[in-house]
């Protein structure tokens, strides 16, 4: 399985557009702590807008790594799921369509085997794109602009995370945010199995996340209790939930507290319950399949 | 019969007149009590108490230079200070003498008995409108302060004594501020919604009021203060 894995890979990194996507989240994070570095002020001041009348406000120490990295997370992690969906909606229907399929499918290999190793080839990619975002966004800006304590914009409050109660939460929200691009993931790679160009299963994906993205924002109490939390992309932006702090009642933070635990580990069940869904969906339509291509 | 009226008109005019000069001759004492302090460093732990912000018990320095700079640092991280806070230094609200006290009647402080004296500026366009002083006469020292401001409407400060009584320096203050409303559409902050009821804060606070507690640990006085320290 190792062999096979280590040729999927090959495979996938051999692809001059599998770069394509590290290259986008360069260009993305380093245009955006451009923008800050030059005039971030303006941007916290839209952003804190209804903050300032009440409080002083030390926007320089505020703009630190910490919060530019939570930035660009909130900025591109509705846009990652996009890139992921490159190489996870081509894994099957890209070997249909160079005609290869049926060729890899006579080697001495099970067709569930044959598929977990595809979509575990899917999974890495997705963690190596992560940890590639991880780190331009976090280390390079602690570089550019130091480190301090994050203050995070929500609808109806503000946090203040202490320096020290930061690094922990970034690590389970990047962990997160893998479960969560894994199932995107796991959801191109079963279109990918109806396709025989990979066209369809990427641009397929691209637009379900969009619908649901879409859903998952909207303020609709018909979608509210009945939709919403069924959908995937509610549960994809759980990774927040990790910077939310839990408070003693009379508004100060608790370090190392997370507001809503349970809430985030239930979001994160039906992430991993989707992901079991859409591959074993996958690899139950594949084993049956007839392979013409 | 005109005896009585030229009495009664006596008694009018010169109780209010006596009433002033004490509360003149008080405020004298209470500024000469503050005024011997010109600047101080300060450590302290500051707790903040907005409806819409969830924020860190902070350790933090506080310093004061005369006549009304005052800045309170956190040297860990970020303080999230209240805008309107230097009226937390007594000196800002005597800071010239352009104003008219005006003696109240005596009220009762948490148990205090203490003098109610009511500054108003000269100047009709000065920010300060209206500031209210509640002194406790027997220790010569401001309990509490009410400060009416044209633009950023009613801040409070109450203050307690213990260990630096001496300079009329308080070891616990807290600042009450006036705060507007802080709300940002969902599609700008992309929350996650857990889907849980939002919780209410346990506090008896008004919503649209915010606290600032400063608990005082040191005091260096009058040791000299850079004024970068305020930039």
């Amino acid at each position: 399985m190792w062999a096979l894995l280590q040729i999927e890979l090959f495979k996938i990194f051999r692809r001059p557009r599998t770069y394509i996507s590290f290259a986008a989240i360069a260009a993305m994070v380093l245009i955006v702590q451009v923008a800050l570095k030059a005039d971030g002020v303006s941007y916290l001041e839209f952003l804190m807008g209804g903050m300032k009348d009440s409080m002083e406000i030390p926007y320089e120490v505020v703009l630190n790594g910490y919060l530019v990295c939570f930035i660009i997370l909130n900025l591109l992690l509705i846009h990652v799921p996009l890139l992921v969906a490159l190489v996870a909606g081509d894994s099957i229907a890209g070997e249909a369509n160079m005609g290869t399929l049926r060729l890899l499918l006579t080697r001495p290999i099970s067709r569930t085997k044959f598929m977990l190793t595809k979509f575990a080839a899917c999974v890495i990619y997705t963690v190596m794109l992560l940890v590639w975002m991880a780190l331009l966004s976090l280390v390079v800006s602690i570089a550019l602009f130091g480190t301090n304590d994050m203050i995070i914009t929500r609808n109806d409050v503000v946090e203040q995370l202490q320096r020290s109660d930061i690094l922990w939460r970034y690590i389970a929200a990047f962990a997160y945010a893998a479960v969560a691009l894994t199932t995107v993931a796991a959801l191109a790679f079963l279109l990918s199995v109806f396709a025989e160009n990979s066209i369809g299963p990427i641009v397929s994906t691209i637009s379900i996340v969009i619908v649901f993205t879409i859903l998952s924002e909207m303020q609709i109490p018909l979608y509210d209790k009945t939709v919403k939390p069924w959908l995937f992309t509610s549960h994809m932006l759980a990774w927040k939930g990790f910077f939310y702090s839990k408070s003693n009642g009379e508004g100060q933070s608790i370090a190392g507290s997370i507001e809503n635990l349970p809430a985030v580990m239930r979001s994160l069940g039906v992430l991993l319950g989707y992901i079991v869904l859409f591959v074993g969906s996958a690899v139950l339509i594949f084993r049956k399949k007839d392979i013409l291509s | 019969m005109r005896s009585f009226f030229l009495i009664c008109g006596v008694i009018l005019f010169l109780v209010p007149a006596a009433f002033t000069q004490d509360a003149e001759a008080l405020l004298k004492k209470v500024r000469a009590r503050i005024e011997q302090v010109h600047d101080y460093e300060a450590t302290g732990v500051m707790k903040t108490n907005v409806p819409f912000l969830k924020v860190p018990v902070a350790d933090v320095m506080v310093y004061f230079k005369s006549p009304d700079k005052l800045k309170i640092k956190n040297e860990k991280g970020i303080s999230l200070v209240p805008k309107g806070a230097s009226s937390m230094s007594l000196n800002s609200l005597m800071a010239n003498n352009q104003f008219t006290a005006i003696a109240g009647k005596p009220e009762k402080l948490n148990g205090i008995t203490v003098q109610v004296i009511k500054l108003l500026p000269m100047d009709e366009s000065a920010e300060v409108v209206l500031s209210t002083l509640y002194i406790d006469e027997a220790r010569e020292v401001i309990l509490k302060a009410r400060t009416t401001t044209r633009e950023n409407g009613t801040y409070e400060v109450e203050l307690q004594y213990g260990k630096f009584l001496a300079y009329a320096l308080p070891d616990k203050a807290v600042f009450t501020f006036n705060l507007k409303e802080y709300k940002l559409p969902k599609g700008i902050t992309f929350d996650y919604d857990d889907g849980s009821e939002k919780k209410t804060r346990s506090s008896t606070m008004d919503s649209n009021k915010g606290q600032l507690e400063i608990t005082y640990n040191t005091y260096k006085i009058n040791k000299g203060v850079a004024d970068s320290v305020f930039k």
